[in-house]
């Protein structure tokens, strides 16, 4: 078979870190390659190598048997080789087809020729069945949506190799599914495409070959029809990683959290939480599943104190803390780890030390009066760095310079620090590479059995069947039914998700 | 680290450049720059009078830059300095003026007090518009700089007016002016330079030391996050430009005790505004700011005596704003590297 691209003993150094140590990559005509890799595995470098946003410093790339060296992404892409970024790169008020012709506008002379233009995005939307409406503004658009422009982009410029880097990271799983299908219409069109992924299933449902990298290096080449997620995930690690998280029955005691036919109001004042009603009990874990943007976000803003919620009761620990402030909530042991670690859970600017207090920096140890108690506050960061095992163990570095995962081990280590009572979870391992993953889940387990109360707010459905002693289904701003793990199909879960009530779908069954 | 060495570099290296870009200009207008810079030299600190008049012109200069810079600390662009300088000076002029009755040692610290809690107060509207309303500080700060500009003109023209000619207060009370340190010929070198500098020092130590500075910081790098730790956003503004209008009251106040001895209409002459260069060049760290004023004190000084051998004194205007596009133009280049980071 053709070989669409060949990177040969590739060699990328950056001071301190040699990022691609001889990497060797061979990608098929009209295959699915996916590459796979923990975060800081080497994965993002060697894609941008061969989209000519960085050069290497040694090896050879060759494209479709040719040899080439990119001065930059224009070279790339007139060899047939685009991108779609994890981040969109689109103008919100003009339209699709305006964005998708954007920067190679044709038309006559200075003038922009949009008729043609709409004609020939909307073919290609048409061929390879991305069903996108070429005058709707991006604006409009939903995130699913919005990436299949990014896709017509690269198409518009004639891309016969397409690198998709972590394009499900932003996606619900209806979402997910329509772009494997987009993928594999595009693969039998005979486009080849390179996918960045880390969640082993996805890989295992689309791709035909893999590329493991583990620490700059590829441990591995395997077809899909060889392999299983397991190995592929020991290649990853290099170690077993164990999947099934495993947990003893809970023992639920007495009731931590109880929310009464709460209602709040999202930022543009509409309802997005429509009277919600639920308990959490010392020592379970209740989890709520449900798409992005049915007012998750705003109940645990609620619940936190970030948020005035309009109507309803929250109780903690049999007190009313409906209106209660974020530090009085801290005070009386509520932990939180929110969805947003950048926006919430750190200041980037901060050395660690400091972010390891954010929440208990003005009272004893960390504070004696008026002044910090930097000795205290070094020290207990250090425990903190050797029990959570964060890297580099430098509490002096600033939040910026961590990796994702390690930044979700300092917002867990000061959290679980506090000795909460409850914690409120959101969105855990969004981000998060197989290993660190594994690490936030057996976190959250311990608290657990060590008797906490947890709320569990994720969009990740494997995470709520492995996790949850009980779920709750949110759908509009409302809980479509309460169900234990083991008592319920994942189609039942799923029709929930898309605003089915608990009682309609088991009526219906019997 | 790396980091801080970067940040000390940076504003010394830029002074150089614009040293060498100016002399390029010098050149062009048929001067020899070399010349020119001797003068500018002797005029800042060729002589004892030189160094005085220099360090006199810098006192203002550091205190209107740590009022800038705490400000930025915290978040918030203050470019209400000025106003708040006019404020300070005035309200402090006519408290220092009934205090004839009151030995130095209680009239000396009440009027900085007074000054500093006016610039406080005024500097606070804003802080209140913000925290309440959401008004952009930027904004009402510059309309409360005309309110300013405008009130004290009528204060010294009608209610407080003596005299012809330039409008001015009349003369505070010898206990409240402040003592010299040195006199040389005319020029005297006032202890307020030691009150500027030990303002450094305590914003240096509110900022690394205290909980307070903690919470001041964060809000001031990210609010959310702030806000999620459970600091109150609201409490925080108010407090910042108080802090902030405090230390700009005090630099029109320190004016009025050491230097003029009165209340005029020029006093404020755009000190307010230098501080937010000065703040940017010392990179809004205290002990950066006094070097940063000292730096702007010196050059405005020696600059007359530049003028004497023929280069026009607003060269020097060319070298500040030379020298504030290079440490700007560095935290665009430093900012673009931090978000990079970020998004890996």
């Amino acid at each position: 078979m053709e070989k669409a691209v060949e990177m040969i003993q590739i060699v990328k150094r950056f001071p301190q870190v040699v990022a691609n140590d001889h990497v060797d990559l061979t990608v098929l005509k009209g295959e699915i390659h996916a590459i796979v890799g923990e975060n800081g595995a080497g994965k993002t470098t060697l894609m941008n190598q061969l989209y000519g946003l960085l050069k290497p410093d040694f090896g050879e790339i060759r494209i479709f048997g040719k040899k080439v060296s990119f001065r930059g992404p224009r070279d790339a892409i007139s060899m047939g080789i685009g991108m779609v970024h994890q981040h969109f790169m689109l103008v919100n008020n003009l339209t699709v087809a305006e964005n998708v012709v954007l920067g190679s506008e044709t038309g006559i002379g200075p003038l922009f020729d949009l008729k043609r233009a709409r004609k020939r995005v909307s073919e290609l939307s048409e061929r390879y069945g991305l069903h996108v409406d070429v005058d709707a503004k991006i604006e409009d658009l939903p995130v699913g949506m919005q990436q299949r422009v990014e896709i017509l982009k690269v198409l518009y410029r004639g891309a016969e190799i397409l690198i998709l880097d972590e394009p499900t990271a932003v996606l619900t799983p209806q979402e997910t599914e329509e772009l494997f299908e987009t993928m594999f219409k595009l693969r039998e069109n005979g486009k080849t495409i390179i996918f960045i992924s880390h969640k082993l299933n996805e890989v295992m449902r689309v791709s035909d070959r893999i590329t493991v990298m583990r620490q700059g290096r590829v441990t591995g080449v395997l077809n899909k029809d060889e392999t299983n997620p397991r190995e592929i995930a020991r290649l990853m690690v290099g170690r077993d990683v164990v999947f099934t998280v495993e947990k003893t029955p809970a023992k639920p005691d007495g009731v931590v959290l109880k929310v009464e036919d709460l209602r709040v109001k999202d930022y543009r004042n509409l309802e997005a939480v429509k009277g919600v009603s639920f308990e959490v009990k010392a020592g379970e874990i209740y989890a709520i599943a449900g798409v992005a943007g049915n007012g998750q976000t705003e109940l645990v803003e609620a619940l936190t104190g970030l948020r005035k919620p309009v109507s309803g009761k929250v109780y903690f620990l049999g007190k009313d803390v409906t209106h209660a402030t974020p530090r009085e909530l801290r005070e009386m042991g509520m932990g939180h780890i929110p969805e947003d670690r950048h926006k919430y859970g750190l200041i980037l600017q901060f050395p660690a030390y400091y972010n390891v207090i954010l929440g208990r920096h003005y009272r004893p140890p960390f504070a004696k009066g008026e002044f910090l108690a930097h000795d205290k506050i070094l020290t207990f960061a250090e425990e903190l760095f050797n029990r959570f095992d964060v890297r580099p163990n430098n509490v002096r570095m600033l939040g910026a310079n961590f990796s994702g995962g390690n930044q979700q081990k300092l917002v867990i280590a000061r959290e679980v620090g506090l000795e909460p009572k409850l914690m409120v979870v959101s969105q855990p391992t969004r981000g998060l590479d197989v290993g660190a993953t594994e690490f936030v889940h057996r976190t959250l387990i311990q608290l657990r059995d060590s008797g906490v109360a947890i709320l569990l707010v994720s969009m990740e459905l494997d995470e709520i069947l492995s996790l949850a002693d009980r779920i709750a289904v949110m759908y509009n701003g409302q809980i479509m039914g309460e169900v234990e793990p083991n008592a319920v199909s994942i189609e039942e879960i799923g029709l929930m998700m898309a605003g089915h009530r608990l009682e309609e779908i088991r009526g219906r069954v019997a | 680290m790396n980091q801080k060495l970067w940040s000390f570099l940076v504003p010394v290296l830029s002074v150089v450049v614009a040293l060498i870009i100016a002399s390029f200009v010098i050149l062009m207008i048929g001067k020899n720059p070399i010349t020119a810079y001797a003068a500018l030299i002797r005029g800042a600190l060729g002589s004892k009078m030189a160094i005085a008049s220099t360090i006199v012109k810098t006192t203002p200069l550091i205190l209107t830059g740590l009022a800038v810079g705490f400000g930025f600390r915290a978040g918030l662009f203050n470019i209400g300095a000025e106003g708040q300088m006019i404020v300070g000076a005035m309200v402090a002029t006519a408290f220092a003026i009934n205090v004839g009755w009151m030995p130095a040692v209680l009239a000396i610290p009440l009027t900085m007090l007074v000054g500093m809690v006016a610039g406080a107060a005024y500097a606070s509207i804003a802080g209140f518009l913000k925290a309440k309303t959401g008004a952009h500080e930027v904004v009402t700060t510059i309309m409360l700089n005309w309110i300013a500009d405008y009130l004290s003109s009528y204060v010294v023209t009608v209610p407080m007016g003596v005299g012809f000619g330039t409008p001015k207060s009349p003369e505070i009370a010898s206990s409240a002016k402040l003592p010299p340190l040195m006199v040389v010929q005319a020029t005297e070198l006032t202890s307020g330079i030691i009150v500027a500098v030990l303002a450094a020092i305590l914003m240096k130590i509110l900022l690394d030391k205290t909980s307070k500075g903690y919470e001041l910081k964060a809000a001031g790098f990210n609010p959310y996050a702030a806000e999620y730790g459970g600091i109150k956003l609201a409490d925080n503004i108010v407090l910042a430009m108080a802090i902030s209008g405090a230390l700009a009251g005090l630099a029109g106040t320190l004016e009025v005790m050491g230097v003029h001895h009165r209340f005029l209409g020029t006093l404020s002459g755009g000190k307010g505004f230098d501080g937010i260069s000065i703040a940017l060049i010392g990179q809004n760290n205290p002990i950066g700011i006094i070097f940063a004023a000292l730096l702007m004190g010196a050059l405005r000084n020696g600059s007359n005596e530049m003028q004497f051998v023929g280069v026009p004194k607003h060269i020097i205007m060319i070298v500040q704003a030379i020298i504030i596009f290079l440490v700007a133009a560095d935290r665009i280049v430093r900012t673009i590297f931090l978000r990079k980071k970020v998004a890996k």
